[in-house]
């Protein structure tokens, strides 16, 4: 992949500018792009979830490090109500979702049509890319902003063009998904999310069903979109994308944050043994 | 040939009956998926009985039984309901109903979890994304399994001929009660279901090949060349 596609502005993505000026954006004054409180889960009488808080400053870019099982997943998916909390309040970009108690002693969303609009600008990435399989790369990128947004037809065309070609795989864009390598599928997922201009982008484990060749290209999209101050939260196993990428790292452990702090200061110096423990059976 | 004029009415059965029967279908299959105890319980009622009853005693029972229920005969339908052509539409329409439902179930049931999510996140509504989504995956899963009911109950309208309509097998019965030639008839009327069926068939298989695109073996330029053209 040519990393001028990358190097080039994004659209006229107004507010981007803005954040894109200060990487370190967690400093003092910033917005709250996501507030997760108290967040509880249980899967039966299983407690995966503890108790939960997280306040990612807009720009801030998160990853969020844990062995498996320890509630990665869950933790992203409650953010979107993917997943109903037990208990707690996510708050995106301001707006708290409303919910009220549900049939199984979960949470639900009290307003459809509202949690709906803030999904709209929660971008998610998945492990397994989840392109829809009968459409092109092309209208899997338009779909929602058509769809959802009710934007113009033409302006999303022209958009979802301008995204495939920043993550490079505009030539893909008639392609059906079942034809495409794993990284381009990740890679058109990406472009999907960011076609909605969502305020935060989620991530689970967005390299680790790829080919480890084919882990390189997705990594270097996602730097592009840290490097234009884009707000991320990111599951991963990379811990290069941890160190050098984010500028927050939290390290999850059986439903408690265990650390949570600057990579440097995490990985350097963690008082943590669970957390050394888990570092030193990385690969890398 | 004189069992020519049987073909339309053959037809226009078999088509009214799938055309309303794939409602019922998609309905009892969304009520069987629901987790609704009530709705559950009535469709798998109406998928076990017309399973495991003939469709000719359904068909009698539709037909004579209406008019023994005072309340249909003084209803404005009664004028529909008491026609054999009628009768044996709804008849041929809840039993496909029955057949295709579990067609379509199984449809629903392969529609990725993971594609619903991605669009959940998205913000669709439970609408959108049954219409943009679930149902497109789910019809193309459920395609030919589909195509292949309709040809059942294309053959299965021969048994209105039972309740005096004039459709292909009901026009041979008349014609070989006149002229006795039992094997060059039914020879002629098995043709042409042959022929229709094909033909059937044929366009099941075309309608798959341009909604399975997206699963088909390549060749991306000719793939590319042709949308751009488009
Ligand atoms: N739908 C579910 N029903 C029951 N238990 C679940 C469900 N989803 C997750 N769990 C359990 O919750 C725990 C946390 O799962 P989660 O997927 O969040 O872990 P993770 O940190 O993402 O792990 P991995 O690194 O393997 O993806 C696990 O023990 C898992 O078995
Ligand atoms: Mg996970």
């Amino acid at each position: 992949m040519s990393s001028s596609a990358l190097a080039q502005p994004v659209l006229q993505d107004p507010d981007l500018a803005l954040a894109a000026s200060s990487a370190d954006a967690q400093l003092s004054g910033q917005k709250t792009a996501i507030s997760i409180r108290n967040l509880h889960k249980n899967f039966g009488d299983v407690e995966v979830l503890k108790g939960i808080d997280i306040d990612v400053a807009e720009g801030q870019v998160v990853s969020i490090l844990g062995s498996s099982g320890s509630g990665k997943s869950t933790l992203l998916r409650c953010v979107n109500f993917l997943e109903s909390p037990t208990m707690g309040e996510i708050t995106i970009a301001g707006e708290t979702v409303r919910t009220r108690p549900g049939k199984n002693g979960d949470l639900e969303a009290a307003d459809i049509g509202q949690l709906n609009r803030l999904r709209s600008n929660v971008g998610m990435v998945f492990q397994s890319f989840n392109l829809w399989s009968h459409k092109t790369v092309l209208e899997n990128v338009m779909e929602a902003p058509v769809y959802v947004q009710k934007r113009p037809v033409a302006e999303c065309h022209d958009e979802a063009c301008a995204y495939l070609e920043k993550v490079g795989i505009y030539d893909k864009r008639f392609s059906y998904p079942s034809r495409l390598s794993g990284g381009q599928q990740q890679r058109a997922a990406i472009a999907r999310s960011l076609a909605m201009h969502p305020k935060v982008m989620l991530f689970d484990e967005p390299t680790s069903a790829l080919d480890p060749e084919l882990v390189g290209e997705v990594l270097r999209v996602m730097r592009a979109l840290a490097d234009e101050g884009r707000t991320m939260l990111v599951v991963t196993h990379e811990m290069g994308f941890a160190r050098e990428v984010s500028n927050r790292v939290i390290f999850l452990e059986q439903g408690w944050i265990e650390e949570d702090g600057a990579p440097e200061t995490v990985f350097g110096a963690s008082r943590s043994a669970r957390f050394r423990q888990f570092i030193a059976a990385q690969p890398h | 040939m004189r069992l020519l004029p049987g073909i339309p009415m053959t037809l226009q059965l078999a088509f009214i009956a799938s055309a309303f029967g794939v409602f019922f279908a998609l309905a009892a299959a969304l009520m069987q998926l629901s987790g609704n105890v009530v709705l559950r319980s009535i469709a798998d009622f109406y998928v076990f009985c017309i399973r495991g009853t003939p469709l000719l005693i359904q068909i009698f029972l539709i037909y004579y039984g209406m008019g023994q229920f005072d309340f249909i005969r003084h209803s404005f339908m009664w004028p529909i309901l008491r026609e054999p052509y009628w009768c044996a539409i709804f008849a041929l329409m809840f039993n496909t109903g029955a057949y295709g439902s579990q067609i379509v179930r199984g449809g629903l049931l392969s529609v990725p979890r993971g594609q619903v999510e991605a669009a959940r996140s998205c913000g669709m509504s439970q609408v959108l994304i049954y219409r943009r989504i679930i149902l497109p995956l789910a019809i193309r899963q459920a395609l030919p399994a589909y195509g292949n009911e309709v040809i059942l109950l294309l053959k299965a309208t021969s048994l209105a001929s039972i309740i005096t309509l004039m459709e292909i097998t009901g026009l041979a019965a008349k014609m070989i009660s006149e002229t006795y030639r039992v094997v060059e008839v039914f020879l002629v009327a098995g043709s042409l279901y042959l022929l229709i069926n094909f033909i059937l068939s044929r366009g099941v298989a075309v309608l798959e090949k341009r909604l399975m695109r997206h699963t088909a073996a390549e060749r991306p330029s000719s793939r590319v060349a042709a949308r751009g053209a488009a």
